[in-house]
Formats: structure tokens, C-alpha cells, sequence
């Protein structure tokens, strides 16, 4: 095998094009988190009832992908498959701008966000959200360190090391993302430990079919050959870790199923939900998991590379209905205070709580994800992520021409 | 490439840097304006002297804000009602003065100082004359 | 402190209470008027507010606790949403699925002893004081929320809007979390919370449930009483009877 070539990208047209419609939609973004500052939530579909709405879904989402996008470097430093890494340096750096527009939008959602000094100056130690502020910092500097042993030469040896602590680290992240909503007895849909295990499969997914998206199409825009082998084995990683993510929202449902307590809360979000429960099978389930296992393993769509973007494009729009059925429509459930009794009260007991995300939520959420793209756009213009090529030949040490 | 961008960013802050002190040069020359601050309608002395209290206000109103909150004490020489009380600015109507008005005691010199108050989002800007708590 | 001393305390003060109330117009004692504490005085872990709710007396169609706390408060006046509307305390009614049994009771903030809005929080901003009143320390509130996801009542309450006007004794604010305080400033001055003093049937008893000679101390003795979801056993300041 050759040595791996990297290099930066060219300051094209192209790249100013995209950063700045990148960055028009990051501005607009902040527009809509001042808009929801000024005014207050009460400008967004957000309630009383739904507490958490359509930036938590973008927060979390882009959370967890981050955590599952430096998987792709841990393949190749801590499990030794040399044939990864090529791609670990983009993976590390994606890894860090996804967590940050997903901060960005939690943070920018926060009811005083100008008081975040006071989210780091008083820490509850048995608030998740205060671990979750540790893990993210901790994340953040380790992953940088990890890059800096991957991309320097001389320090290539330590990178097995630096890896191994990093992939422990994003383990422990995203059992954190998870606990957040497992840990919460209050409400039948969370209050379950398989949440942390099912957000770290999760995170497998959505980081591997972000980490594909941005990969083939900075591929495509700078012209860089892009061979069979990769795309190979990141279509069987990418159908592996759907498989999980099914594995485990079917043991989550069986084992509530079992529980005669949780039958409401199955019922709600299985059959009788109306959007949820649609969203749930139509969108999570057969749009995100099962048509992109079915293209993926498909023989005869296996020489193509875009039948891998379009699988991984299918993972990361169910990625966010899933997310959206467990955090909407956990919430949109309503809370069993009366066990046996039927329910009624002029706040909205008993009965399903309405959502309808407005405008300025979506657009903060999209600004988060703008700011991700930028910020790995202008990374791999400055520094040398990508490699120069993924042909077969270039990256495939049992390749023969 | 790396190092070229690293010097722009150089440049542009000392561009940055120069011209904010050239703002400062000008404005020492200039004629400062003193804030119009209101006289307490009550008494001569404040709770504490009033070189004190112009440096250390917020300190004892964060000390007494956590007492009262988080303990439950509730004395009364230090607490944000006890300002506002004697402090307070009659419109021609002989109402208080909200802080969206500039003759708000706290607003007056606050906004020349440009330190912006967290207080009057939740607390009422005007005294309470009934209520004897906080 | 073994069980026993805090028995022997509790019967010493007891005592002391009880010639206090002699010396008293009976009933103002029962609200617990005597362990009024002195302005300087911290609140004290000798004390646990309580309250009880009978709702047998409690009417269907009345809710005159509901909007005595709102005016007492300062959250009556909201303009936005209905889902949005701030609800430190609601009228329940329930009806039993089998026996067809309603009851009606005002449901709010259950000051638990382990509350899981507290623990939640990630700046202590959610806190329990001494006494086991459950507050929002609204400098330190950040607006996350958590506290609300976390709640098993539903008793907390974001504020949406721009508020002008609060009362001096009760601020609150946008884009912070807020709930019932058991009337906190009131119960500093030795008076007993708005609910209670509004309900027409006189079905709420607010006391000290450490203080074994408090009207609350006597009835939780005498009759059954329920906590809610007391399965996730969080030792709750508000109990109810005849559900």
C-alpha cells in the first residue's frame, strides 16, 4: 500500500458558494434564536406540555452524530484496520463541528442563554446535564489532541493511545445523551436504561451516514477519485449499525410490551399516536431503516455510489424521526398520575399534548447544522483532512490492478 | 496557507485594537457628561455610606438575594425593596417611575456606566408600598 | 440525631406549643401560626411544611384556591397560548374507571423530600429549602427545562412571555421555570398559604408535619392519607385523603 496523501482543498468558486450559502443559512439561524429570545417561546410551538421541541431534536441529533462520526477514526486507530485510515483525520474533524451545532442550538433554545456563565460556574453533580457539560468540553479537547497525533507525523505512534481514550470517551458521551431521558421516572416513555445503549447504536448510525454525506460529496466537489473498495465496506458498516438501532428499539418496545403498565404508552406510540405512531412505522422504521438495508444489500446496486448516499441519506432523515417520536412523542404522552382513573383538568391532564414546531425552531435546528457544514468546510480549506485519493489502488493494501 | 491566515487574523485584530484606542484618546478630551442621578426621597443616610454603596451595592444585593431565597432570611436593611423604596422617581402624576423610564434611580446610572441590570426582567422596578417582605 | 431525641424534641416542643396556643384564639394555631420564625432566623430542618387535602370536601366545580393562588402570585394575567398559560396550580377531576367514583383536588407542586426536579437541575437553581419548600432559584435558572421533563406532577411552569408588574414579593420572569412555592413569603410571616385561606370548605390543613401537636400531625395520624404516585417514594409535602 502507498503511503495516504492529504491534502487541503482548492479556494475554488465552488467553495466560496458554498460557504456562503452555508453561512446564509447559519445567519438566518441566529436570526431565529434572537427572535426567540426577544419574544419568548412564545413564538414557538413550544408549551407548557411539550417542553422540549423541534431544536432538541436538531440538538440531539447532531449530539449523537458526532459521537458516531469519530467512528470511522476508531476503526483505524484503535482496531487497527489500516484500510480506515484515510479516513479518520475528516472523521475527528467532524466528530467536533457536529457537536458544536448541536450545542449551539441547545444552547441558543436555552430560556436565558445569557446566564450560560452561570451553567458553568454552579454545577449540580447529580444533574446529567452537568456531567453532559464535562463530557462535551472533555470531547472536544480529546478529539483535538487525537487529531493532532493522527495529522503530525512524528507523533503517529501515540495515536493507537490518544484513540482509545477518545473512542472510551464518545462511549461514555453518548451514554450520557441517553441517560438524559433514561433517567427520567417521571414519564412512561423514558425511565428506561436501555436508552443509553440505544443512543450509542443510534449514534453508530447517524455519524457514519453524516460522516458518508459529507465525505462522497467533498469528494465529488474537489474531484477526488473515490473508489469501490471504501464504498464497499462503508455500506456493510453503515447496514451493521441500522441493524442494531432495530435490534434495540425492538427489545426497548418488547420489553415494554410485557410491563401491563407500559401498555398505554406502547399503544400511544405503536398504533393509536396518529403522527407519532406514523411517524414511527412509516418514517423511522421503514424510511430509515428498511429501505436503506434493502439498497444497501441489493447486488445489484452494489457498484454504485450513489445508491451508498442515498441509504445514508434515508438513515439520517429517519435518524431525526426517531428522535423526534422519542422526544415529541414521549413528551406528547400524558403523564399517569392517577393510575386506574380517568383523568380531566383545565391543564390538559389525560389528554395527548399538541405540538406544532414553528418556524424560528426549524430554522435555529437548520442553523445548526449549517454551522457544523462550515465549520468542517473551512476545516479541510485549512488543514489537510482529506486524502488526496480513495481510488482502489491508493488505499486497498490487497488491491490488484 | 495556514500561516497567511494566521496573519490576517493578526492584522485585522491590531487594525482592530488601534482604532479602539484612538475612540478612547478622543473621548478623554472631549467633554464628559455626568449621570443625572435622582436624590432618595427618604432620609440623609443610606444603609450604608454612600462611597460604599456606589462600589459594593450589587455584592450586598446578591448576599441578601441567596439569604432570603435559598435561606429563607429575610432582613430587611439590604434587600432590592428597601432601594427602590427610598430611591424612588415620582412622574408629573405623582406615580413611580418604571425602569423603562431614563429617570429610574438604577437606570440613570446604569445606563452611563453601560452595565446592564438582570433584575428588573423578573423583579418589579417600582417600590411596594403594602408588602413589607423582600 | 437517633429517633428518640427527635421524639423527645418534638414532645418539649409540643409543650411549648401547646401554652402558646392557649394563650391564642384557637384555629390560628392550627395553621401553624407559633413557629413563625424571627426575620434573621434561617429557615430550619426542624420544620417540614405540610399539607393536606380533603377531598371529600373538595367541590367539583369550585376553584377558588386556583385563582387566589393566581392573583396572590401575579400569574393570572397571561396573554399568549393556552397551552402556554403559566399553571402553578390546577383542578383535577377524576373518575375511576371501574366504580365510576369522581373526585375532584387541586394538584401543584408536592414539595418532595427527594425531588427529582432538584436533582435534575444542572445549577442548583431547582433547590429545596431547610424547611422542604421546593423552590426556582430564578438568578441561577437558565431556561433548560430538565426540571419540567423531570417532574412527575406536571407542577412546573415555563413563562413564555414578557411579564411587567409582578408583585414585589414574587418575582418571576421570561425564560425562567417557576411553580407553587407553598406561598413562601406568607409562610415566613407566619401566615398560611393563599389556597388555604381561599378554599370556601376549609378542605386544605397547612402545618408542620415534624410538630406532632400541628392539626396536620393529627390528622395524618388519624385517617388514611395517599401520596401520589407513591411508588416512586419521594416523601411528598402534600397528601390527599379520600382518594
Amino acid at each position: 500500500m502507498k503511503k495516504v496523501a492529504f491534502a487541503e482543498i482548492n479556494a475554488s468558486n465552488g467553495f466560496y458558494v458554498l460557504l456562503l450559502l452555508l453561512g446564509s443559512v447559519v445567519a438566518v439561524g441566529l436570526g431565529a434564536a434572537y427572535f426567540m429570545e426577544h419574544n419568548g417561546h412564545e413564538v414557538t410551538g413550544m408549551n407548557n406540555q411539550i417542553v422540549w421541541g423541534m431544536p432538541h431534536v436538531f440538538a440531539v441529533f447532531l449530539i449523537v452524530a458526532a459521537s458516531g462520526a469519530l467512528n470511522v477514526a476508531s476503526i483505524a486507530s484503535v482496531f487497527g484496520k489500516s484500510v480506515y485510515k484515510p479516513l479518520a483525520p475528516l472523521s475527528g474533524l467532524l466528530a467536533i463541528t457536529l457537536l458544536a451545532g448541536g450545542l449551539a442550538v441547545l444552547v441558543l433554545d436555552l430560556g436565558r442563554p445569557d446566564r450560560l456563565i452561570v451553567a458553568m460556574t454552579n454545577y449540580n453533580f447529580k444533574s446529567i446535564f452537568a456531567w453532559n457539560i464535562f463530557l462535551y468540553t472533555g470531547f472536544f479537547a480529546i478529539v483535538a489532541v487525537y487529531l493532532w497525533m493522527m495529522m503530525e507525523r512524528r507523533f503517529n505512534k501515540y495515536s493507537h493511545n490518544v484513540g482509545l481514550v477518545a473512542f472510551v470517551w464518545r462511549l461514555l458521551l453518548t451514554t450520557g445523551t441517553g441517560s438524559i431521558f433514561g433517567f427520567l421516572v417521571a414519564r412512561q416513555a423514558y425511565d428506561a436504561a436501555i436508552m443509553a445503549p440505544l443512543f450509542i447504536v443510534s449514534s453508530f448510525a447517524f455519524g457514519l451516514a453524516m460522516y458518508i454525506l459529507v465525505l462522497v460529496s467533498a469528494f465529488q466537489m474537489t474531484d477526488r477519485e473515490f473508489g469501490q473498495g471504501i464504498a464497499q465496506r462503508l455500506r456493510s458498516l453503515l447496514g451493521v449499525f441500522i441493524g442494531s438501532v432495530l435490534l434495540l428499539t425492538l427489545i426497548y418496545h418488547i420489553t415494554n410490551l410485557y410491563a401491563t403498565e407500559h401498555h398505554g404508552i406502547e399503544a400511544f406510540i405503536l398504533r393509536d399516536g396518529g403522527i407519532y405512531t406514523h411517524l414511527f412505522w412509516f418514517g423511522q422504521i421503514l424510511l430509515g431503516s428498511i429501505l436503506p438495508l434493502i439498497i444497501l444489500f441489493n447486488k445489484s446496486l452494489q457498484k454504485s455510489v450513489g445508491s451508498l448516499v442515498f441509504s445514508a441519506a434515508l438513515v439520517v432523515i429517519g435518524g431525526f424521526i426517531q428522535l423526534y417520536v422519542i422526544i415529541i412523542g414521549g413528551q406528547a404522552f400524558p403523564i399517569d398520575l392517577f393510575p386506574g382513573y380517568e383523568v380531566t383538568s383545565s391543564f390538559y391532564d389525560g389528554v395527548v399534548a399538541s405540538y406544532t414546531p414553528s418556524l424560528p425552531e426549524i430554522l435555529l435546528g437548520f442553523g445548526g447544522v449549517a454551522l457544523a457544514l462550515t465549520l468542517t468546510t473551512v476545516g479541510v480549506k485549512v488543514l489537510r483532512f482529506l486524502p488526496v485519493s480513495l481510488a482502489d489502488k491508493d488505499v486497498d493494501p490487497h488491491h490488484k490492478a | 496557507m495556514p500561516m497567511r491566515f494566521l496573519k490576517q487574523i493578526r492584522m485585522t485584530l491590531g487594525a482592530m485594537l488601534s482604532i479602539a484606542l484612538m475612540g478612547f484618546a478622543l473621548n478623554l478630551n472631549a467633554d464628559v457628561p455626568t449621570p443625572q442621578i435622582p436624590k432618595a426621597v427618604k432620609g440623609e443616610q443610606c444603609v450604608e455610606e454612600t462611597a460604599f454603596m456606589r462600589r459594593n451595592h450589587m455584592d450586598l444585593l446578591d448576599h441578601q438575594r441567596d439569604g432570603t431565597l435559598r435561606q429563607g432570611i429575610r432582613t430587611k436593611k439590604h434587600s432590592l425593596n428597601g432601594c427602590l423604596s427610598c430611591h424612588v422617581v415620582k412622574d408629573s402624576n405623582n406615580q413611580a417611575v418604571t425602569f423603562q423610564s431614563e429617570k429610574h434611580f438604577c437606570r440613570s446610572c446604569h445606563e452611563y456606566a453601560a452595565v446592564k441590570i438582570d433584575c428588573f426582567g423578573c423583579h418589579k422596578s417600582t417600590p411596594d408600598q403594602s408588602a413589607s417582605s423582600l | 440525631m437517633s429517633e428518640e431525641t427527635n421524639q423527645d424534641r418534638r414532645r418539649f416542643l409540643g409543650v411549648g406549643l401547646g401554652a402558646a396556643a392557649a394563650s391564642l384564639a384557637p384555629g390560628v394555631v392550627l395553621y401553624g401560626v407559633a413557629q413563625a420564625k424571627t426575620d434573621s432566623e434561617p429557615a430550619s430542618n426542624k420544620v417540614r411544611w405540610g399539607m393536606l387535602v380533603d377531598t371529600t370536601k373538595c367541590a367539583d366545580n369550585c376553584d377558588k384556591c386556583v385563582s387566589a393562588c393566581a392573583t396572590e402570585n401575579g400569574w393570572d394575567k397571561h396573554t399568549g397560548r393556552a397551552e402556554t398559560r403559566p399553571q402553578w396550580m390546577r383542578k383535577v377531576t377524576l373518575k375511576d374507571k371501574v366504580t365510576r367514583r369522581t373526585t375532584s383536588l387541586p394538584m401543584m407542586c408536592q414539595h418532595c423530600e427527594k425531588p427529582p426536579c432538584v436533582d435534575v437541575c444542572p445549577t442548583n437553581a431547582s433547590m429545596k429549602r431547610e424547611d422542604g419548600i421546593v423552590l426556582v432559584d430564578k438568578h441561577r435558572c437558565i431556561g433548560c427545562r430538565y426540571c419540567m421533563m423531570a417532574c412527575p406532577y406536571k407542577a412546573r411552569s415555563f413563562v413564555h412571555e414578557q411579564v411587567t408588574d409582578q408583585k414585589s414579593y414574587m418575582p418571576r420572569g421570561m425564560g425562567t421555570v417557576e411553580s407553587c412555592t407553598f406561598c413562601v413569603h406568607r409562610i415566613d410571616k407566619g401566615e398560611s398559604p393563599a389556597c388555604v385561606e381561599a378554599c370556601p370548605e376549609k378542605a386544605i390543613v397547612f402545618g408542620d408535619m415534624n410538630n406532632a401537636n400541628s392539626e396536620i400531625s393529627h390528622r395524618l395520624r388519624l385517617f388514611s392519607t395517599t401520596q401520589i404516585r407513591d411508588d416512586l417514594r419521594l416523601n411528598l409535602g402534600v397528601r390527599y385523603e379520600g382518594i
